[in-house]
Protein backbone atom coordinates (compact mmCIF):
# COMPACT_ATOMS: atom_id res chain seq x y z
CA UNK A 1 0.00 0.00 0.00
CA UNK A 2 2.55 2.59 1.09
CA UNK A 3 4.61 1.82 -2.83
CA UNK A 4 1.92 2.43 -4.83
CA UNK A 5 1.63 6.16 -4.44
CA UNK A 6 5.69 6.42 -4.37
CA UNK A 7 4.90 4.32 -7.75
CA UNK A 8 2.39 6.34 -9.54
CA UNK A 9 4.87 9.39 -8.51
CA UNK A 10 7.63 8.35 -10.48
CA UNK A 11 5.56 7.73 -13.28
CA UNK A 12 4.01 11.52 -13.40
CA UNK A 13 7.29 12.92 -13.00
CA UNK A 14 8.58 10.69 -15.41
CA UNK A 15 5.60 11.83 -18.01
CA UNK A 16 6.11 15.31 -16.47
CA UNK A 17 10.22 15.14 -17.59
CA UNK A 18 8.74 14.43 -21.15
CA UNK A 19 6.84 17.60 -21.68
CA UNK A 20 9.21 18.61 -20.04
CA UNK A 21 12.13 18.49 -22.67
CA UNK A 22 9.17 18.99 -25.55
CA UNK A 23 8.25 22.71 -23.81
CA UNK A 24 12.20 23.53 -23.40
CA UNK A 25 13.16 22.51 -26.74
CA UNK A 26 10.63 25.11 -28.11
CA UNK A 27 11.63 27.41 -25.55
CA UNK A 28 15.09 27.39 -26.65
CA UNK A 29 14.10 27.13 -30.33
CA UNK A 30 16.22 29.90 -31.69
CA UNK A 31 13.48 30.95 -34.41
CA UNK A 32 11.33 31.16 -31.42
CA UNK A 33 13.72 32.63 -28.76
CA UNK A 34 13.61 35.48 -31.83
CA UNK A 35 10.55 36.00 -32.08
CA UNK A 36 10.24 36.03 -28.12
CA UNK A 37 13.17 38.40 -27.54
CA UNK A 38 11.77 41.00 -30.54
CA UNK A 39 8.54 41.17 -29.16
CA UNK A 40 10.13 41.73 -25.27
CA UNK A 41 12.27 44.23 -27.00
CA UNK A 42 9.27 46.26 -28.21
CA UNK A 43 8.77 47.78 -24.78
CA UNK A 44 11.78 50.30 -25.58
CA UNK A 45 9.76 51.90 -28.12
CA UNK A 46 6.88 51.61 -26.64
CA UNK A 47 8.13 53.34 -23.67
CA UNK A 48 9.95 55.93 -25.55
CA UNK A 49 6.64 56.96 -26.74
CA UNK A 50 5.39 57.32 -23.37
CA UNK A 51 8.44 58.47 -21.61
CA UNK A 52 9.16 61.89 -23.57
CA UNK A 53 13.06 62.49 -23.30
CA UNK A 54 12.93 63.83 -19.83
CA UNK A 55 9.93 62.41 -17.58
CA UNK A 56 11.82 61.84 -13.99
CA UNK A 57 12.77 58.87 -12.34
CA UNK A 58 10.55 59.24 -8.72
CA UNK A 59 13.06 60.87 -6.27
CA UNK A 60 12.81 59.70 -2.81
CA UNK A 61 13.01 61.81 1.08
CA UNK A 62 16.20 60.55 3.58
CA UNK A 63 14.04 58.72 5.96
CA UNK A 64 12.80 56.11 2.57
CA UNK A 65 16.55 55.32 2.25
CA UNK A 66 17.17 51.74 2.63
CA UNK A 67 18.90 50.80 5.98
CA UNK A 68 21.54 49.01 4.39
CA UNK A 69 22.16 48.75 0.43
CA UNK A 70 22.88 45.82 -0.92
CA UNK A 71 25.84 45.48 -2.85
CA UNK A 72 25.76 43.10 -6.03
CA UNK A 73 27.60 41.89 -8.81
CA UNK A 74 31.38 42.13 -8.75
CA UNK A 75 32.72 43.91 -5.55
CA UNK A 76 36.15 45.19 -6.92
CA UNK A 77 37.87 45.94 -9.84
CA UNK A 78 41.19 44.75 -11.41
CA UNK A 79 44.86 44.98 -10.17
CA UNK A 80 45.65 48.13 -12.03
CA UNK A 81 42.03 49.57 -10.10
CA UNK A 82 43.46 48.08 -6.77
CA UNK A 83 46.46 50.43 -6.99
CA UNK A 84 44.41 53.29 -7.40
CA UNK A 85 42.18 51.96 -4.23
CA UNK A 86 45.09 52.15 -2.32
CA UNK A 87 46.15 55.37 -2.90
CA UNK A 88 42.20 56.36 -2.85
CA UNK A 89 42.44 56.92 -6.47
CA UNK A 90 44.17 60.06 -6.14
CA UNK A 91 46.16 59.34 -9.53
CA UNK A 92 43.07 58.08 -11.07
CA UNK A 93 41.32 59.93 -14.20
CA UNK A 94 38.24 59.53 -16.22
CA UNK A 95 39.29 58.73 -19.56
CA UNK A 96 36.66 60.35 -22.38
CA UNK A 97 36.67 59.27 -25.98
CA UNK A 98 35.76 57.48 -29.22
CA UNK A 99 33.54 59.71 -31.41
CA UNK A 100 34.20 63.50 -29.39
CA UNK A 101 36.23 66.17 -30.73
CA UNK A 102 38.04 66.80 -27.71
CA UNK A 103 39.20 63.89 -25.94
CA UNK A 104 39.52 64.22 -21.90
CA UNK A 105 41.21 62.95 -18.66
CA UNK A 106 39.27 63.98 -15.99
CA UNK A 107 40.66 63.42 -12.24
CA UNK A 108 38.47 62.50 -9.74
CA UNK A 109 38.89 66.52 -8.48
CA UNK A 110 37.69 67.34 -11.83
CA UNK A 111 34.57 65.36 -11.44
CA UNK A 112 33.91 66.85 -7.86
CA UNK A 113 34.10 70.46 -8.93
CA UNK A 114 31.38 69.78 -11.55
CA UNK A 115 28.13 71.37 -11.02
CA UNK A 116 26.89 68.33 -9.02
CA UNK A 117 23.64 66.59 -9.36
CA UNK A 118 22.35 64.69 -5.64
CA UNK A 119 19.30 62.51 -5.85
CA UNK A 120 17.89 59.73 -3.65
CA UNK A 121 16.60 57.32 -5.77
CA UNK A 122 15.62 53.56 -5.84
CA UNK A 123 17.91 51.15 -7.43
CA UNK A 124 15.94 47.98 -8.84
CA UNK A 125 17.61 44.67 -9.54
CA UNK A 126 16.79 42.74 -12.64
CA UNK A 127 16.66 39.84 -10.04
CA UNK A 128 13.69 41.68 -8.34
CA UNK A 129 14.77 43.58 -4.99
CA UNK A 130 15.05 47.22 -4.95
CA UNK A 131 17.24 49.45 -2.66
CA UNK A 132 16.76 53.27 -1.79
CA UNK A 133 20.20 55.34 -1.86
CA UNK A 134 21.80 58.82 -2.61
CA UNK A 135 23.87 59.74 -5.25
CA UNK A 136 25.64 62.46 -6.13
CA UNK A 137 28.13 63.52 -9.20
CA UNK A 138 28.20 65.96 -12.49
CA UNK A 139 25.82 64.73 -15.29
CA UNK A 140 26.70 63.16 -17.62
CA UNK A 141 25.55 65.35 -20.29
CA UNK A 142 28.25 68.13 -18.92
CA UNK A 143 30.90 65.84 -19.22
CA UNK A 144 29.81 64.86 -22.84
CA UNK A 145 29.01 68.58 -23.49
CA UNK A 146 32.71 68.94 -22.20
CA UNK A 147 34.07 66.62 -24.79
CA UNK A 148 32.25 67.81 -27.41
CA UNK A 149 29.99 65.05 -29.26
CA UNK A 150 30.81 64.44 -33.44
CA UNK A 151 27.59 64.41 -35.12
CA UNK A 152 27.54 60.44 -35.87
CA UNK A 153 27.55 60.08 -31.85
CA UNK A 154 24.67 57.42 -31.43
CA UNK A 155 25.59 55.30 -28.17
CA UNK A 156 27.64 56.13 -25.18
CA UNK A 157 29.93 52.94 -23.42
CA UNK A 158 30.96 52.63 -20.59
CA UNK A 159 34.06 50.67 -19.51
CA UNK A 160 34.48 49.13 -15.89
CA UNK A 161 37.75 47.98 -13.97
CA UNK A 162 35.47 44.97 -12.77
CA UNK A 163 36.19 41.33 -14.91
CA UNK A 164 34.62 38.35 -14.68
CA UNK A 165 36.76 35.49 -15.36
CA UNK A 166 38.69 37.33 -18.44
CA UNK A 167 35.20 39.27 -19.72
CA UNK A 168 35.40 42.74 -18.45
CA UNK A 169 32.07 44.43 -17.39
CA UNK A 170 30.84 46.96 -19.62
CA UNK A 171 27.59 48.61 -20.76
CA UNK A 172 25.85 51.22 -22.88
CA UNK A 173 23.20 53.72 -23.23
CA UNK A 174 21.55 55.53 -26.15
CA UNK A 175 21.82 59.45 -26.72
CA UNK A 176 18.10 60.04 -24.79
CA UNK A 177 19.00 58.37 -21.74
CA UNK A 178 22.68 59.95 -21.65
CA UNK A 179 21.42 63.30 -21.82
CA UNK A 180 18.63 62.65 -19.01
CA UNK A 181 19.20 65.01 -16.53
CA UNK A 182 18.55 62.35 -13.85
CA UNK A 183 21.83 60.70 -15.65
CA UNK A 184 24.68 61.11 -13.81
CA UNK A 185 28.46 59.89 -12.56
CA UNK A 186 28.27 59.29 -8.89
CA UNK A 187 31.48 59.44 -7.26
CA UNK A 188 29.32 60.00 -3.45
CA UNK A 189 26.79 57.56 -1.98
CA UNK A 190 24.76 58.21 1.03
CA UNK A 191 26.78 61.20 1.86
CA UNK A 192 30.14 59.39 1.74
CA UNK A 193 32.49 58.77 -0.89
CA UNK A 194 31.57 55.99 -3.04
CA UNK A 195 32.44 52.68 -0.96
CA UNK A 196 34.70 49.87 -3.16
CA UNK A 197 31.90 47.44 -3.36
CA UNK A 198 29.59 50.04 -4.85
CA UNK A 199 32.40 50.96 -7.35
CA UNK A 200 34.60 53.79 -6.53
CA UNK A 201 35.90 55.61 -7.78
CA UNK A 202 33.05 56.15 -9.77
CA UNK A 203 29.81 54.90 -10.72
CA UNK A 204 27.09 55.13 -13.38
CA UNK A 205 23.11 56.36 -12.34
CA UNK A 206 21.09 55.99 -15.80
CA UNK A 207 17.62 56.60 -13.04
CA UNK A 208 14.83 54.79 -15.20
CA UNK A 209 16.76 51.34 -15.74
CA UNK A 210 17.77 48.72 -14.00
CA UNK A 211 20.38 47.58 -11.68
CA UNK A 212 22.83 45.46 -14.55
CA UNK A 213 22.48 49.38 -16.22
CA UNK A 214 24.21 50.87 -13.56
CA UNK A 215 27.96 50.18 -14.49
CA UNK A 216 30.29 50.07 -11.58
CA UNK A 217 34.22 50.82 -11.74
CA UNK A 218 34.05 53.40 -14.66
CA UNK A 219 37.21 54.35 -15.92
CA UNK A 220 36.77 55.04 -19.22
CA UNK A 221 33.65 56.42 -21.56
CA UNK A 222 33.46 55.68 -25.26
CA UNK A 223 31.15 57.83 -27.68
CA UNK A 224 30.05 55.23 -30.60
CA UNK A 225 28.20 54.78 -33.95
CA UNK A 226 27.34 51.23 -32.77
CA UNK A 227 27.84 48.68 -30.43
CA UNK A 228 28.89 46.10 -33.22
CA UNK A 229 32.54 44.91 -32.65
CA UNK A 230 32.66 45.89 -29.61
CA UNK A 231 32.96 42.70 -27.20
CA UNK A 232 29.84 40.51 -28.06
CA UNK A 233 28.58 43.19 -29.83
CA UNK A 234 25.10 42.75 -27.54
CA UNK A 235 26.14 46.23 -25.79
CA UNK A 236 26.62 44.97 -22.17
CA UNK A 237 28.11 42.51 -20.21
CA UNK A 238 25.17 40.54 -19.25
CA UNK A 239 23.26 41.20 -22.81
CA UNK A 240 26.31 39.41 -24.09
CA UNK A 241 26.62 36.39 -21.78
CA UNK A 242 23.45 35.66 -20.60
CA UNK A 243 20.95 37.13 -22.98
CA UNK A 244 19.39 40.48 -21.01
CA UNK A 245 17.91 42.88 -22.83
CA UNK A 246 19.97 45.73 -23.82
CA UNK A 247 16.84 47.69 -22.64
CA UNK A 248 16.97 47.31 -19.19
CA UNK A 249 13.65 49.90 -18.50
CA UNK A 250 11.60 47.05 -17.36
CA UNK B 1 -19.64 40.04 -36.13
CA UNK B 2 -22.64 38.44 -37.77
CA UNK B 3 -23.46 35.58 -35.05
CA UNK B 4 -24.28 38.62 -32.58
CA UNK B 5 -27.95 38.80 -34.74
CA UNK B 6 -30.31 37.54 -32.77
CA UNK B 7 -28.38 36.36 -30.23
CA UNK B 8 -30.09 35.09 -26.95
CA UNK B 9 -27.71 33.58 -24.59
CA UNK B 10 -27.76 30.65 -22.61
CA UNK B 11 -31.58 30.10 -23.44
CA UNK B 12 -32.51 26.80 -21.38
CA UNK B 13 -33.58 25.67 -18.51
CA UNK B 14 -32.47 24.62 -15.23
CA UNK B 15 -30.42 21.30 -15.18
CA UNK B 16 -32.19 19.02 -13.01
CA UNK B 17 -31.22 15.09 -12.09
CA UNK B 18 -32.94 12.83 -14.50
CA UNK B 19 -34.36 15.64 -16.72
CA UNK B 20 -36.00 14.31 -19.61
CA UNK B 21 -35.82 17.32 -21.39
CA UNK B 22 -35.44 17.93 -25.39
CA UNK B 23 -31.59 18.05 -26.07
CA UNK B 24 -31.85 20.79 -28.66
CA UNK B 25 -28.32 22.59 -29.54
CA UNK B 26 -28.16 25.90 -27.91
CA UNK B 27 -25.85 28.79 -28.77
CA UNK B 28 -23.72 29.26 -26.00
CA UNK B 29 -21.08 31.16 -26.12
CA UNK B 30 -19.75 33.64 -28.52
CA UNK B 31 -16.95 33.71 -31.15
CA UNK B 32 -14.78 36.73 -29.30
CA UNK B 33 -15.38 34.68 -25.63
CA UNK B 34 -13.75 31.72 -27.60
CA UNK B 35 -11.52 33.23 -29.04
CA UNK B 36 -10.03 34.85 -25.68
CA UNK B 37 -10.71 31.71 -23.71
CA UNK B 38 -8.10 29.64 -25.44
CA UNK B 39 -5.71 32.19 -26.20
CA UNK B 40 -5.52 33.09 -22.48
CA UNK B 41 -5.04 28.97 -21.87
CA UNK B 42 -1.57 29.60 -23.51
CA UNK B 43 -0.77 33.18 -22.75
CA UNK B 44 -1.63 32.91 -18.56
CA UNK B 45 0.36 29.48 -18.57
CA UNK B 46 3.28 31.00 -20.29
CA UNK B 47 3.04 33.99 -18.28
CA UNK B 48 2.49 31.84 -15.37
CA UNK B 49 5.44 29.34 -15.82
CA UNK B 50 7.99 32.33 -16.44
CA UNK B 51 6.70 34.54 -13.92
CA UNK B 52 7.70 31.35 -11.54
CA UNK B 53 11.25 31.44 -12.92
CA UNK B 54 11.58 35.18 -12.33
CA UNK B 55 10.63 34.62 -8.56
CA UNK B 56 13.32 32.02 -8.32
CA UNK B 57 15.88 34.81 -9.26
CA UNK B 58 14.72 36.37 -5.74
CA UNK B 59 12.29 34.52 -3.65
CA UNK B 60 11.59 36.73 -1.05
CA UNK B 61 8.78 39.42 -1.22
CA UNK B 62 8.08 42.90 1.03
CA UNK B 63 5.62 45.78 1.30
CA UNK B 64 6.90 49.14 0.84
CA UNK B 65 9.01 50.71 -1.91
CA UNK B 66 11.99 48.77 -1.50
CA UNK B 67 13.08 45.43 -0.38
CA UNK B 68 16.40 43.23 -0.33
CA UNK B 69 18.38 40.22 1.67
CA UNK B 70 18.74 42.29 4.63
CA UNK B 71 15.28 43.88 5.22
CA UNK B 72 12.82 41.63 6.36
CA UNK B 73 10.65 40.06 3.71
CA UNK B 74 6.74 38.52 4.77
CA UNK B 75 6.90 35.93 2.10
CA UNK B 76 10.21 33.47 1.57
CA UNK B 77 10.86 30.63 0.07
CA UNK B 78 14.38 28.99 0.69
CA UNK B 79 16.77 25.76 1.47
CA UNK B 80 18.61 24.83 4.35
CA UNK B 81 21.05 21.77 5.51
CA UNK B 82 20.36 20.00 9.19
CA UNK B 83 23.08 18.96 11.56
CA UNK B 84 22.84 15.40 9.99
CA UNK B 85 23.61 17.23 6.42
CA UNK B 86 20.68 16.56 4.50
CA UNK B 87 19.05 19.10 2.53
CA UNK B 88 15.87 20.83 3.22
CA UNK B 89 12.98 23.18 1.10
CA UNK B 90 10.55 25.68 2.91
CA UNK B 91 8.39 28.76 2.98
CA UNK B 92 8.17 30.92 5.64
CA UNK B 93 5.30 32.71 5.62
CA UNK B 94 4.80 36.25 8.25
CA UNK B 95 7.84 34.15 10.16
CA UNK B 96 6.61 30.74 9.91
CA UNK B 97 8.75 27.36 8.59
CA UNK B 98 6.47 24.99 6.64
CA UNK B 99 8.74 22.59 5.39
CA UNK B 100 8.08 21.81 1.67
CA UNK B 101 10.99 19.55 1.04
CA UNK B 102 10.86 18.36 -2.98
CA UNK B 103 8.88 20.74 -4.29
CA UNK B 104 9.26 24.04 -2.95
CA UNK B 105 12.87 25.17 -2.13
CA UNK B 106 14.19 22.44 -2.60
CA UNK B 107 13.66 19.80 -5.56
CA UNK B 108 15.36 17.61 -7.91
CA UNK B 109 16.17 18.11 -11.76
CA UNK B 110 16.38 16.36 -14.44
CA UNK B 111 19.24 14.01 -13.66
CA UNK B 112 18.38 13.82 -10.56
CA UNK B 113 20.46 16.49 -8.17
CA UNK B 114 19.28 18.36 -5.61
CA UNK B 115 18.31 22.08 -6.93
CA UNK B 116 17.72 24.91 -4.37
CA UNK B 117 15.07 27.17 -6.52
CA UNK B 118 11.59 28.06 -5.28
CA UNK B 119 9.71 26.80 -7.71
CA UNK B 120 10.38 23.40 -9.40
CA UNK B 121 11.78 22.87 -12.59
CA UNK B 122 8.30 21.48 -13.77
CA UNK B 123 6.67 24.25 -13.13
CA UNK B 124 9.07 27.18 -14.53
CA UNK B 125 9.51 28.16 -18.12
CA UNK B 126 12.63 27.69 -18.97
CA UNK B 127 12.75 24.29 -16.97
CA UNK B 128 16.48 25.38 -15.92
CA UNK B 129 17.27 28.76 -13.96
CA UNK B 130 17.31 31.07 -16.75
CA UNK B 131 16.21 34.49 -15.49
CA UNK B 132 17.10 36.38 -19.27
CA UNK B 133 15.05 34.06 -21.19
CA UNK B 134 11.82 33.68 -18.99
CA UNK B 135 12.16 37.58 -18.89
CA UNK B 136 11.56 37.58 -22.88
CA UNK B 137 8.95 35.18 -22.50
CA UNK B 138 7.33 36.93 -19.44
CA UNK B 139 7.38 40.38 -21.30
CA UNK B 140 6.43 39.64 -24.60
CA UNK B 141 3.56 37.30 -23.66
CA UNK B 142 2.87 40.29 -21.61
CA UNK B 143 1.65 42.23 -24.76
CA UNK B 144 -0.67 39.39 -26.08
CA UNK B 145 -2.34 39.61 -21.96
CA UNK B 146 -2.77 43.66 -22.01
CA UNK B 147 -3.47 43.97 -25.66
CA UNK B 148 -6.32 40.85 -25.51
CA UNK B 149 -8.02 41.74 -22.40
CA UNK B 150 -8.51 45.60 -23.15
CA UNK B 151 -9.64 44.24 -27.33
CA UNK B 152 -12.15 41.68 -25.03
CA UNK B 153 -13.81 44.51 -22.29
CA UNK B 154 -14.30 46.88 -25.32
CA UNK B 155 -15.69 44.26 -27.28
CA UNK B 156 -17.78 42.94 -24.67
CA UNK B 157 -18.85 46.22 -24.02
CA UNK B 158 -19.97 46.66 -27.54
CA UNK B 159 -21.58 43.58 -28.18
CA UNK B 160 -23.51 43.15 -24.78
CA UNK B 161 -22.02 40.73 -23.26
CA UNK B 162 -20.99 42.50 -20.24
CA UNK B 163 -24.54 44.30 -19.94
CA UNK B 164 -26.05 40.61 -20.44
CA UNK B 165 -24.20 38.17 -18.89
CA UNK B 166 -21.90 39.88 -16.37
CA UNK B 167 -23.99 42.43 -14.48
CA UNK B 168 -24.58 41.30 -11.71
CA UNK B 169 -28.68 42.72 -10.60
CA UNK B 170 -29.61 44.13 -7.36
CA UNK B 171 -32.02 41.13 -6.95
CA UNK B 172 -28.74 39.02 -7.33
CA UNK B 173 -26.97 40.64 -5.06
CA UNK B 174 -29.40 39.93 -2.39
CA UNK B 175 -28.09 37.75 0.37
CA UNK B 176 -31.12 34.84 -0.61
CA UNK B 177 -29.76 34.68 -3.86
CA UNK B 178 -26.23 34.38 -3.07
CA UNK B 179 -26.89 32.08 -0.28
CA UNK B 180 -29.65 29.72 -3.17
CA UNK B 181 -26.44 29.90 -5.52
CA UNK B 182 -24.43 28.17 -3.00
CA UNK B 183 -26.61 25.67 -1.97
CA UNK B 184 -27.31 24.85 -5.69
CA UNK B 185 -23.22 24.60 -6.07
CA UNK B 186 -22.79 22.42 -2.75
CA UNK B 187 -25.85 20.50 -4.16
CA UNK B 188 -24.18 19.97 -7.70
CA UNK B 189 -27.11 21.55 -9.37
CA UNK B 190 -25.74 24.21 -12.24
CA UNK B 191 -27.50 26.91 -14.33
CA UNK B 192 -28.16 26.49 -17.55
CA UNK B 193 -29.51 29.69 -18.14
CA UNK B 194 -27.00 32.31 -17.81
CA UNK B 195 -24.55 32.10 -15.40
CA UNK B 196 -25.69 32.23 -12.00
CA UNK B 197 -24.39 35.20 -9.42
CA UNK B 198 -21.21 33.20 -8.18
CA UNK B 199 -20.49 32.54 -11.31
CA UNK B 200 -20.86 36.35 -12.28
CA UNK B 201 -18.55 37.54 -9.15
CA UNK B 202 -15.94 34.75 -10.12
CA UNK B 203 -15.86 35.68 -13.88
CA UNK B 204 -16.26 39.43 -13.28
CA UNK B 205 -13.63 39.32 -10.47
CA UNK B 206 -11.42 37.74 -12.98
CA UNK B 207 -12.26 40.33 -15.26
CA UNK B 208 -12.01 43.51 -13.76
CA UNK B 209 -10.01 42.44 -10.99
CA UNK B 210 -7.25 40.22 -11.05
CA UNK B 211 -6.36 40.41 -14.73
CA UNK B 212 -6.04 44.41 -14.26
CA UNK B 213 -3.94 44.15 -10.84
CA UNK B 214 -1.63 41.75 -12.81
CA UNK B 215 -1.35 44.01 -15.43
CA UNK B 216 -1.07 47.46 -13.12
CA UNK B 217 1.57 45.23 -10.66
CA UNK B 218 3.45 44.29 -13.72
CA UNK B 219 3.88 47.86 -15.35
CA UNK B 220 4.84 49.16 -11.64
CA UNK B 221 7.76 46.22 -11.41
CA UNK B 222 9.09 48.49 -14.67
CA UNK B 223 11.75 51.66 -13.20
CA UNK B 224 10.69 53.13 -16.99
CA UNK B 225 7.11 52.86 -16.33
CA UNK B 226 7.17 54.05 -13.07
CA UNK B 227 8.78 57.40 -14.81
CA UNK B 228 5.90 57.49 -16.97
CA UNK B 229 3.26 56.60 -14.51
CA UNK B 230 4.51 58.00 -10.83
CA UNK B 231 1.04 57.30 -9.45
CA UNK B 232 1.05 53.57 -9.97
CA UNK B 233 3.78 53.63 -7.26
CA UNK B 234 0.89 55.38 -4.84
CA UNK B 235 -1.71 53.57 -5.77
CA UNK B 236 0.14 49.94 -4.94
CA UNK B 237 2.55 51.11 -2.22
CA UNK B 238 5.41 51.25 -3.68
CA UNK B 239 7.15 48.51 -5.83
CA UNK B 240 8.35 46.20 -3.67
CA UNK B 241 4.33 46.30 -2.32
CA UNK B 242 3.46 46.20 -6.16
CA UNK B 243 6.00 42.61 -6.66
CA UNK B 244 4.29 41.25 -3.82
CA UNK B 245 0.34 42.02 -4.94
CA UNK B 246 2.03 40.72 -8.40
CA UNK B 247 2.67 37.57 -6.79
CA UNK B 248 -0.51 37.25 -4.32
CA UNK B 249 -2.42 37.95 -8.16
CA UNK B 250 -1.03 35.02 -9.43
CA UNK B 251 -2.53 32.86 -6.07
CA UNK B 252 -5.29 34.15 -7.21
CA UNK B 253 -5.59 33.44 -10.65
CA UNK B 254 -4.77 29.80 -9.97
CA UNK B 255 -7.16 29.44 -7.89
CA UNK B 256 -9.75 30.60 -10.31
CA UNK B 257 -8.08 27.99 -12.61
CA UNK B 258 -8.33 25.28 -10.26
CA UNK B 259 -12.24 26.10 -9.56
CA UNK B 260 -13.15 26.61 -12.68
CA UNK B 261 -11.95 23.17 -13.98
CA UNK B 262 -13.49 21.96 -11.28
CA UNK B 263 -16.55 23.48 -11.98
CA UNK B 264 -16.13 22.24 -15.61
CA UNK B 265 -15.83 18.41 -14.51
CA UNK B 266 -18.46 18.77 -12.30
CA UNK B 267 -20.94 20.21 -14.73
CA UNK B 268 -20.31 18.00 -17.62
CA UNK B 269 -16.57 18.59 -18.82
CA UNK B 270 -17.85 17.45 -22.86
CA UNK B 271 -20.72 19.80 -23.24
CA UNK B 272 -18.71 22.29 -21.75
CA UNK B 273 -15.47 21.78 -23.86
CA UNK B 274 -17.92 21.84 -26.51
CA UNK B 275 -19.61 24.75 -25.72
CA UNK B 276 -15.99 26.90 -25.49
CA UNK B 277 -14.52 25.46 -28.66
CA UNK B 278 -17.73 25.33 -31.27
CA UNK B 279 -20.09 27.84 -29.46
CA UNK B 280 -23.10 25.21 -29.55
CA UNK B 281 -24.14 22.78 -26.99
CA UNK B 282 -26.48 20.38 -25.83
CA UNK B 283 -29.56 21.79 -24.11
CA UNK B 284 -31.32 20.95 -21.03
CA UNK B 285 -29.05 17.95 -20.39
CA UNK B 286 -25.82 16.16 -19.58
CA UNK B 287 -23.83 15.42 -22.12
Amino acid sequence: MISRPTLSRRGLIAGGGLLLSGCDRIVRQPTIEGWVEGAAGLHRPAQRLLLGRDALAREFREADMSPTFRSNGNTEGDASWAAHAADGFARWSLRVDGLVKRPLDLPLTALKAMTQRRQITRHDCVEGWSAIGQWQGPQLEQVLAMAGLMPTARFVVFHCADKTGEDPYYESIDLVDAFHPQTILAWAMNGRELPLEHGAPLRLRVERQLGYKQAKYVMRVEVRDTLAGLYGGKGGYWEDVAGYQWYGGI
Amino acid sequence: MDEDKNFTPFKGRILREGSDAPRAPARRHRLSTRLWHWANVLVLLVMAMSGLMIFNAHPRLYWGAYGANDDPAWLEFGAWTDNAGANHGGITLLGHTVETTGIFGLSRGSDGQELALAFPGWMTLPSTYDLALARSWHLSFAWGLALGLAAYLLWSLINGHIRRDLHITLAEWSPRSIARDVVDHLRFRFHDDGYGVLQKLAYAGVLFGLLPLMIASGLALSPGMDAVAPWLLDVLGGRQSARSLHFLGLCGIVLFVVVHLAMVMASGPVNQLRGMITGWRREGGRP
